[in-house]
């Protein structure tokens, strides 16, 4: 088994629109331990929900480029063509808990009768019997109470729907959970209650999650490691821990600035300007227009730089330290 | 000398501190009919509520949804009828308002809602959306609308205000539309700002951005802001008081370095502890959550409302009886039996 679970290299999305190309997705790299957590943060349009979808490859039809590896588990998915990916990729070995959950459930299923659909699907072998057992499991997991397999989804609150929707994600076993806003819409109570189900699942099966979200606060319930996006593309990736005191890119640090919180009394600061249209982005460093540390050798594109604890940053002001060469 | 003068001062104050606004008693329930004709209860949105709001302070309403404070928001703006209790703004009952009164109220109130691009209507210019407000208050000389629009987009920093004006809301950045919300608010001078959730759809960098415009358009002009939010590590940058709300009534009313530092009802506790910060060692431990969902407030729980949810219950009191007001400290009160030997009711 691979310590790896999932590479992802070069990684470009693209939409086609009346104005130009869209640069959803531009030149992604990373990798991603098995039983670790990926958070993605950003402001919104920074491609964080169009990462989530080019892994999974839900994609709309307007696509003009989509290319990269996708390494999963040592094989490279990208390759794999749709029959095959959908077979054998798709909730099987990547789900996704997507934005408003909540609302994505069929309002004229009852919940049992959707949570089981992926798991038989997948499982030809699989009897309805055993089907339910699973669900039945999944659903003590999640902690919801088995007989509201039988309601439907307007019977249930906002909380409990997110979880059916994680119990939907989790029941084909997937090895990565991509989860995308699972607890924006949510209340503060319900929504901490939800990172304490996350965690637990985390912790008792070693489940890799990608969490994408703009709320580092509730990020920092679940990640192991941060991956900021500014304007589609990574532009620092690092441990936790390092993260919340030392982010290393300007707009990281900036956005950590922007962060209110309830226990440490701080100035807040908030980043001037607006991300660049993603249609034709500036030539050089896409945050250049909006940094203060800004010099002559941003208008050139950064490559990405290796700091120490294994940090890794696209920024001209490492230009000392050892550029990360991708495959 | 100058001891004196800022007695004067204190004095002058003093007499004038007569509350901009204030609830007595305040009640809104909405009927539930079955099959359209018969009562079949109520829903008691805003269960007795009482308050008074000063001129220039800002005050943080929290809870989670559900709790009332829309309806809270919504009774103060006129827009339900309270079904008990009084509202008095300015020392006025607004129960005896006239039809002329009413306009006058609601052009001293300002109205910022969550959705900015909800609330914006798509098919105007932006100085359309702020010329309307001046022309149904009947400010008749179009140069002088022109210079208030001129000055309330400077306010919001929404410039160059001349590349702004022929601009349609779907043209701007959620965080420009939230201003022209603000512009619009602000355009008839109100004296008192109602904000829910203002900045609940925006990103974090851009929702500091608004905050603070919110503060400075507050300092400038002495207004008084209700913020209402779920968000609790806002209100520190913002208010200078928080009532916490939960099931339809105030259980916590505080100045905000006060309940930040020592939060008294169970609920305002768990909204603390349910609250995460950026930090690694979030990452080791589990939050601690009351259990069970807020109650109903169709047949809300007797007693205290949190008691079936709360840890430290006091079985035959909470279960029981409603917990009275108690004061503690200056600038504290709270609705819990867990404080009746420490404050004074």
């Amino acid at each position: 088994m691979n310590k790896m679970l999932l590479e992802v290299n070069n990684l470009k999305l693209y939409f086609r629109t009346k104005k130009g190309p869209v640069q959803a997705v531009d030149d992604v790299s990373f990798k991603l331990e098995r039983g670790k957590t990926l958070a993605v943060v950003g402001e919104s349009g920074c491609g964080k929900t169009s990462l989530s979808k080019a892994i999974l490859r839900l994609l709309p039809r307007n696509i003009m480029e989509y290319s990269g590896e996708i390494i999963l588990d040592g094989e490279d998915i990208m390759k794999y063509p749709e029959d095959r990916f959908r077979r054998e990729i798709r909730w099987k070995k990547i789900a996704m808990v997507p934005q408003a959950a909540m609302n994505s459930l069929n309002p004229v299923l009852r919940i049992l009768d959707q949570i089981i659909e992926p798991l038989l699907i997948h499982n030809r072998d699989m009897n309805r019997d055993q089907g339910l057992a699973r669900v039945k499991e999944m659903f003590r997991i999640v902690g919801l109470p088995e007989d509201f397999l039988y309601r439907y989804p307007f019977e249930l609150s906002g909380g409990m729907r997110q979880r059916a929707t994680i119990a939907m994600a989790l029941v084909t076993n997937p090895e990565l959970v991509i989860l995308d806003e699972p607890s924006s819409a949510l209340d503060l109570l319900t929504q901490a209650n939800l990172m304490n189900v996350l965690k637990r699942i985390k912790h008792e099966f070693g489940t890799t999650f990608i969490l994408i979200t703009h709320d580092i606060g509730t990020a920092s319930e679940l990640a192991d490691e941060i991956a900021v996006m500014y304007a589609g593309e990574m532009v620092e990736k690092c441990h936790a821990e390092y993260f919340y005191t030392d982010a290393r890119h300007p707009y990281s640090r900036k956005l950590m600035s922007s962060v209110p919180t309830l226990r440490e009394d701080k100035e807040l600061v908030f980043i001037p300007g607006q991300p660049p249209s993603l249609i034709n982005p500036p030539t050089g460093c896409r945050f250049a227009e909006r940094c203060d540390k800004r010099f002559a050798k941003c208008s050139e594109h950064p490559p990405t730089f290796d700091l120490e604890h294994d940090q890794q940053v696209q920024c001209w002001l490492y230009t000392d330290r050892e550029e990360v060469k991708h495959a | 000398m100058p001891d004196l003068a800022v007695d004067m001062r204190e004095t002058l104050q003093n007499a004038e501190r007569v509350p901009v606004l204030k609830a007595v008693d305040l009640h809104t329930w909405f009927e539930i009919r079955k099959f359209g004709f018969f009562k079949a209860g109520d829903v008691r949105a805003l269960d007795g509520v009482d308050f008074e709001l000063y001129q220039g302070e800002t005050v943080s309403i929290v809870g989670e949804s559900g709790c009332g404070k829309s309806t809270l928001a919504r009774t103060i703006l006129g827009l339900h009828r309270p079904t008990k209790g009084k509202l008095f703004f300015n020392g006025k009952d607004m129960a005896e308002f006239t039809k002329e009164d009413m306009k006058a109220y609601r052009a001293s109130v300002g109205y910022i809602q969550q959705d900015p691009y909800g609330a914006l209507p798509p098919f105007m210019t932006v100085k359309k959306i702020l010329e309307e407000p001046l022309l149904i208050n009947g400010v008749t000389d179009k140069n002088e609308r022109q210079k208030r629009i001129q000055s309330v987009l400077e306010e919001v920093k929404l410039s160059p205000i001349e590349d702004f004006l022929p601009k349609f809301p779907h043209m701007l950045s959620g965080g420009q539309q939230q201003r022209l919300v603000i512009a619009r608010a602000m355009i008839l001078q109100p004296k008192m700002l109602v904000a829910d959730e203002p900045v609940s759809m925006l990103d974090a960098s851009v929702r500091v951005e608004i905050l603070q415009l919110l503060r400075s358009l507050q300092e400038k002009h002495n207004l008084v802001i209700i913020y209402i939010t779920h968000d609790l590590s806002t209100v520190r940058y913002f208010s200078e008081r928080i009532f916490t709300m939960y099931g339809a009534r105030i259980v916590e009313k505080a100045a905000t370095a006060s309940l930040l530092a020592n939060p008294l009802h169970p609920y305002t506790q768990a909204l603390f502890k349910a609250t995460s910060d950026p930090d690694a060692a979030n990452l080791k431990t589990f939050k601690e959550v009351p259990t069970g969902e807020p109650p109903s407030l169709m047949n809300p729980p007797k007693g205290c409302r949190f008691h079936p949810r709360c840890a430290k219950i006091i079985k035959g009191k909470c279960d029981r009886f409603e917990p009275p007001e108690f004061h503690i400290g200056d600038d504290q009160s709270v609705f819990c039996w867990l404080y009746e030997d420490q404050g004074k009711q």
